[in-house]
Formats: structure tokens, sequence, C-alpha cells
């Protein structure tokens, strides 16, 4: 009995033990639980380029966050979907993140196309959602916890081209005429609209106006056709592979104009910075961040040099100029309010977002009322002293030369583009 | 006037006689045996990653890396048909099945080149990328020039092999008639096996000469769909003189399309030629 006795009571011991113990490890362990951060990316498909891109800089940024103690002590968790560059498969991703995963925050994938199928999910839940350079896209929801990170400023389409044509008509002779081509797809047209409203303040006669579709493989015809207009300037909004078509076709048939680009895709990337080489001499493209020295933010240097060592391993850009430090400053925008309001509540959150100035590597942020950067900075650069097709060339200042706007200029603008070397 | 017209049709039969390049496989499969290969433009991508890795690997020019890799393309092939003709050809059910089959392989492709390659654009710069030659007032840029007669040679090439061997004219046969053909003594399955071969070993050059001409990433084959089974059926099913003209009116009529009405009008025109060409003639133009 005694034994018994002492039995029972051991084991009731041992089972309160074990009790007390399961309590013990299950009141820290609801404490560890991860901060789950959901978001769609493209990883396969036409924008996996940048999707898989982006999803590298948010890993840095969560192995950063998590090597300092993650987010009000608790881990940060990415977890994400593949949304194969379909708008279509994005409220599902966003359903099943919010509902089946119950992510405690939400961002986009990459970009215009997709956030926008991404925000009635988000909005009919109230979480605040940051996109990743997704163009104008708050004009159509007017969502107050929206918030872009791109610098294309409150009025992003005019913007993007603003710099292109203020240089072209600060130079001497004035050019008088222009031509516009653009892809038939959202970004190009977009962009096409706000070069039309640049063009109507700057006097411009417009010569030349026409779209293509993004399955075009030949742009001779295209370049020749514009040519013949006879503009002083061209206008360019194209994706990465008619961009590259433009730049040989305008090579191929001598296209002689003073200045040539404005908003082409695909240029900020190694891919086809290295692959066109000299040919781009000459050409001005909007970009967001470039290796000059007039950019120097706090921990942009440390995270490119980051970036760049991983992404050989991951077959991504191998500069990682474009997007990656955009995405890692998504990143440290939720972190900031997190840790700044102490918790996940999602009013707080948007609130803290909206009235704050955010420190990040691309430079300090404050929203405007529409959730676009309440600043624009859209860089105009210039290709120049481009020398064959070695990629260490567009790791250090002097290739790709900031000449706009004024405040960031790292160089000379070239003018005209016919007369430049390439 | 007359240099911009000039200009749009050399621009548009060069461009022509690469999009008989890309589809003159499809002809042999789609068009002479009745598969329904719509993972052929996937292969094309599967070729140009292939040519662009040997030249950063070795310094190969692609075209060459094209040629050279023809015969894994046949034996991987091979392969595919084998897998093919066993789960669906034979059971007959082939038509709906076996489409899902090569929707399949398409995304396998699709994936297995991401993986491999990254998601990046590629594009190989040769020493003819950024050459062209002036004849009078008309641009003869060689990027094009070069795709454009390595493609005719290799139709050529193809045709010929079909007329004069045994086999060719057993390939020519099988779609029409296996019983016949087996009285002939010859396998209709191992001749449609070669057949569907030899279309995929076309892929590594035409992918080889669209690296040359385009950047690509590995999702661009979708582009690529509805304008080579244009082409293939324009031409007339299995005729490879008709997927030649076809690819040369096609480009043609996108070029001086986008020359003097804006390059937005070009696939209409184009699929407006193949509808009044089906209209007059249903097999095509050079269809039996």
């Amino acid at each position: 009995m005694c034994y018994i006795g002492n039995l029972a009571i051991g084991t009731r011991m041992r089972a309160a033990a074990a009790f007390a113990l399961v309590l013990g490890l299950a009141a820290p362990a609801q404490a560890a639980d991860p901060i789950k951060l959901g978001f769609g990316m493209a990883l396969t498909g036409g924008l996996a380029g940048n999707g898989k891109a982006a999803l590298l800089a948010l890993q840095i940024w969560a192995e950063d966050v998590n090597a300092k103690g993650g987010l009000l002590g608790r881990k940060v968790e990415l977890v994400y979907y593949d949304d194969q560059s379909s708008p279509a498969a994005v409220p599902g991703i966003y359903t099943k993140l919010l509902e089946v995963d119950k992510v405690d925050l939400v961002v986009s994938g990459y970009a215009t196309n997709q956030v926008a199928p991404a925000m009635p999910i988000v909005m009919q839940r109230g979480m605040v959602f940051l996109g990743l350079f997704a163009l104008a896209i708050n004009e159509q929801f007017n969502y107050p916890n929206y918030f872009d990170i791109q610098p294309t400023g409150p009025d992003g389409k005019v913007e993007l081209s603003r710099g292109f044509f203020e240089l072209a008509m600060a130079q001497e002779p004035k050019p008088q005429t222009v031509a516009i081509v653009a892809a038939d797809a959202e970004f190009a047209r977009v962009a096409a609209e706000g070069a039309r409203e640049n063009i109507k303040k700057s006097g411009l006669k417009i010569v030349y106006d026409k779209t293509y579709p993004p399955t075009t493989v030949d742009y001779s015809p295209v370049v020749r056709a514009l040519m013949a207009s006879g503009p002083d300037i061209v206008f360019a909004a194209s994706y990465p592979p008619d961009t590259a078509g433009l730049v040989r076709a305008a090579n191929e048939v001598g296209l002689k104009v003073k200045a040539f680009g404005g908003a082409m895709v695909g240029l900020q990337f190694a891919g086809l910075k290295t692959q066109l080489g000299p040919l781009l001499n000459g050409i001005v493209d909007f970009d967001y961040y470039v290796a000059e020295p007039t950019l120097n933010f706090p921990g942009i240097d440390a995270f490119v040099k980051r970036y760049q060592e991983k992404a050989a391993g991951a077959g991504v850009d191998p500069l990682g100029f474009y997007l990656p430090p955009f995405a890692y400053a998504e990143g440290q925008v939720l972190a900031q309010a997190v840790e700044a309001t102490g918790g996940l509540d999602q009013a707080k959150l948007g609130d803290y977002i909206r009235k704050n100035t955010l420190h990040t590597i691309v430079g300090d942020i404050k929203f405007a009322a529409n959730g676009e950067w309440a600043t624009p900075r859209v860089l105009q650069i210039q290709y120049q002293n481009i020398k064959g097709n070695d990629l260490e060339q567009f790791k250090k200042p002097g290739t790709q030369v900031i000449v706009f706007p004024p405040e960031f200029k790292s160089g000379t603008y070239q003018y005209p583009y016919a007369d430049i070397k390439r | 006037m007359l240099d911009l017209l000039a200009n749009a049709v050399v621009s548009g039969l060069l461009l022509g006689g690469f999009y008989a390049a890309v589809t003159v496989g499809l002809s042999i499969s789609f068009g002479m045996l009745d598969i329904v290969n719509i993972a052929h433009p996937a292969f094309v991508l599967l070729g140009s990653f292939i040519a662009y890795g040997a030249n950063a690997a070795w310094g190969l020019d692609p075209i060459i890396a094209g040629i050279v890799f023809a015969p894994l393309f046949f034996l991987l092939g091979t392969g595919i048909h084998r897998v093919y003709d066993a789960s669906f050809a034979r059971r007959g059910e082939e038509s709906l099945r076996g489409l899902a089959f090569f929707f399949g392989v398409l995304f396998i492709t699709e994936v297995a080149l991401v993986l491999a390659f990254g998601a990046d654009y590629r594009l190989v710069e040769t020493p003819y990328s950024s050459t062209s030659l002036a004849l009078g007032f008309v641009g003869v840029p060689l990027r094009l020039l070069v795709p454009f007669l390595v493609s005719l040679a290799m139709i050529t090439g193809i045709q010929f092999a079909l007329d004069h061997s045994f086999l060719g004219r057993a390939i020519k046969a099988v779609a029409q008639d296996r019983l016949a053909l087996r009285l002939m003594a010859a396998d209709p399955v191992r001749v449609k096996e070669i057949a569907f071969a030899l279309s995929i070993a076309t892929t590594s050059v035409a992918g080889a000469l669209l690296i040359v001409i385009a950047p690509v990433e590995p999702s661009l084959g979708r582009d690529y769909i509805g304008r080579v089974f244009a082409i293939c059926v324009l031409g007339g099913m299995g005729s490879l003189q008709g997927t030649l003209l076809a690819g040369l009116i096609i480009g043609v009529a996108e070029s001086v399309t986008a020359t003097f009405y804006g390059p937005s009008w070009s696939p209409a025109v184009a699929f407006g030629v193949l509808l009044l060409v089906l209209a007059v003639r249903p097999a095509g133009l050079l269809g039996r």
C-alpha cells in the first residue's frame, strides 16, 4: 500500500511535474511563436527575375532581424507562395495566407499587376499592406493602410518621366518634336500617359505615338517608322525583351535623335546591362538606385555587398540595385512600426507608418496621404563610358551617371544622343 | 517611302525565316504525326538556354552550339515519344490526355530552366550581333540575316532528307496510312518516334537562333505558341515548304504593318492573313 501509495504519490508528483513542465514550456513557446510575414511572389514566369531577387532581399532582412533577437522578442518567419507571375493566382494566395496560415503581417509581391488583385482581400481584413513597386495603385482603392515602397511620389506616372523631359528641354539646341513608343501593357501605358502630360507642359510636338504588342520579335520596323516621322527625341516605355530589341534596332538602324530612353524596364538589371554593353552609351533611363557616391544611404553598401554574395547561389540579378534594396526597406518599415507600437495591431501600425519618418537603407521615407512617398526621388541616369560587356564596371561609379534630380547629380548630361560614340 | 517599304519587306523576310525555323519541328510533329506538341516552344527555349550556357562556359557561338547539341535533343525527343506512346497513343487516349501531357512537359521544362539558369533574361552577344550590311538604302542586320540563312539551310536539309530517303518517305507516310507502312516492313511506332525526335532536334537550332535575335527567359515560349501553330496551319499541315512560305508571309505582314500602320496592328493583320487563306484554301497554302 505504502509502496502503492508512494508509487501513487510519485506518479501524481511526476504527472504534476510533467504538467508543470508542459505549462512551463507552453508559456514561453507561445511567447516565442514567430511573427509570420506573408506574401505571394513571382518565383516563376515573366516577373520571376525580380520576384526571386525581392525574395532574397526579404530573406536577408529576416536573417538580420532574427540575428538581433527578432521583433518584440519573437523570431520573424516568412510565409510565401509562388504567384507564377499570374495576377489570377494572387487573391487565392492572400486568402490562404490570412485565413489558413494566419499570418500576422502581409506585404505584396512584385509589382503593379500583382498588387492590385491582393488589395480587396487585405482591405476586407483591415491589414496594413506594403506594395512593392506598384505604380499608382491606390488611385482606385483609396485605402488608408496601403503604402507603396517605390520612390515615384504621389503622382508617379508623371514623375517617372519628368526628369527625362526637363533635362532635354534644358539643352541647346532645344528639341522641338518627340516620338513615343510604348509596349501595349499596363506599366508602359501608364508611363506613356505620364510622358504625354510632361510633353504638354514642355511644349514639345508629338510626331509619333504608337504602342506595340509585347510579343514583337523584331523592332527595326518600329524604329524606322518612328525615325521617318522626324522626332528630335524618342521616349520609350518598354519591358526587358522589347528594351533590348529597341536598343539593338536603334543601333542597327542608326537612330539619329537628340535624346533616347525614358521608361525602359530591363536596363536596371545586370543581364541587359552586360549583354548590351556599349550600345547603352547615351541612353537616359529612369532608375531608383545605382552605385554612385551621391546615393550613399546608411546601410545600403553593406546590404548590396551581402546580396551580391548570395545572388549567384540564388540565381538572381548579380547587381541587385533596382528592387532588392527596396524589398529590404519594406521589411525595415514594418519592423520599425511593430517595434514602435509594441504589437501587431493593424490600425496602430498603419497610423505609425502614416505619421512618422521611417529610416531605411534607401533613405528616409515619409508617406503621403495616398500611401506613395511624399517626396519623389526618381532618378534619371545616363549610361556613359561603358566599354565591353564586363559586369564589374557597373558595380563602380561612372557608367550609370545620375543626371537628374540635381540634388543627386553625379555627372554631366551628354547631349545629343546621336553624337555619343558607341 | 520606297526605302521604308523595302526595309520593311527585307526585315519581314528575315524575321519570317526565323519563324519558319521555330515552326518546322511543329510541322513535323503536329502536321505529319498529329501530335499536338504544345510544349514545342518550351523546347525552343531549352535550346536557347543550352546555347547560352555553352557560350558562357566555352565561348562557343550559339548557333554552332545549337547544331552540336541537336543530337542530344534528338535523344530527348525519343525518350518523350516513348513515354507518350506507351502512356497515351497505344491506349487511343492521345487526343485530350496527350495534350495535357504536353502541357505538363511545358511547365516542367519551364521550371527546370528557372532552377538551372534562374529567371533572368539572357542574351548572347556574337561578333555579328551589332553589325548591319547596307545594300543601297536597305539595311540588313546580321543578327537577323545569319539566323535566316541557318533556318533556310535547316529546312532545305530536312526536306531533302524526307524526299530522298526511305525513312523520310516512311515519315511522310506514317500519318496517312499506318497499315500500308507495316506492309512495307516498317514499324510505324519506330518511324513516328524518329520523326518526333527530329522535330525536337530542330528546337535546339531554333532556340540558338532565338537567343541571337532577342533576349529570352524561361517562360517566353508561351508567347510563341499561337504564332507557331498559326504558321504551321497557314503553310499546310506537314508541308515544310509551306511552313517556310507561311513564315515569310507572316514576317512580312507583321513588318510592313508595324512600319506603316503601327506595330499594335501586326498580330491582327498576321492572323487576318491566316483566316483569309484558310477561307480560300482550308488545307493551308501548300497543304493537300
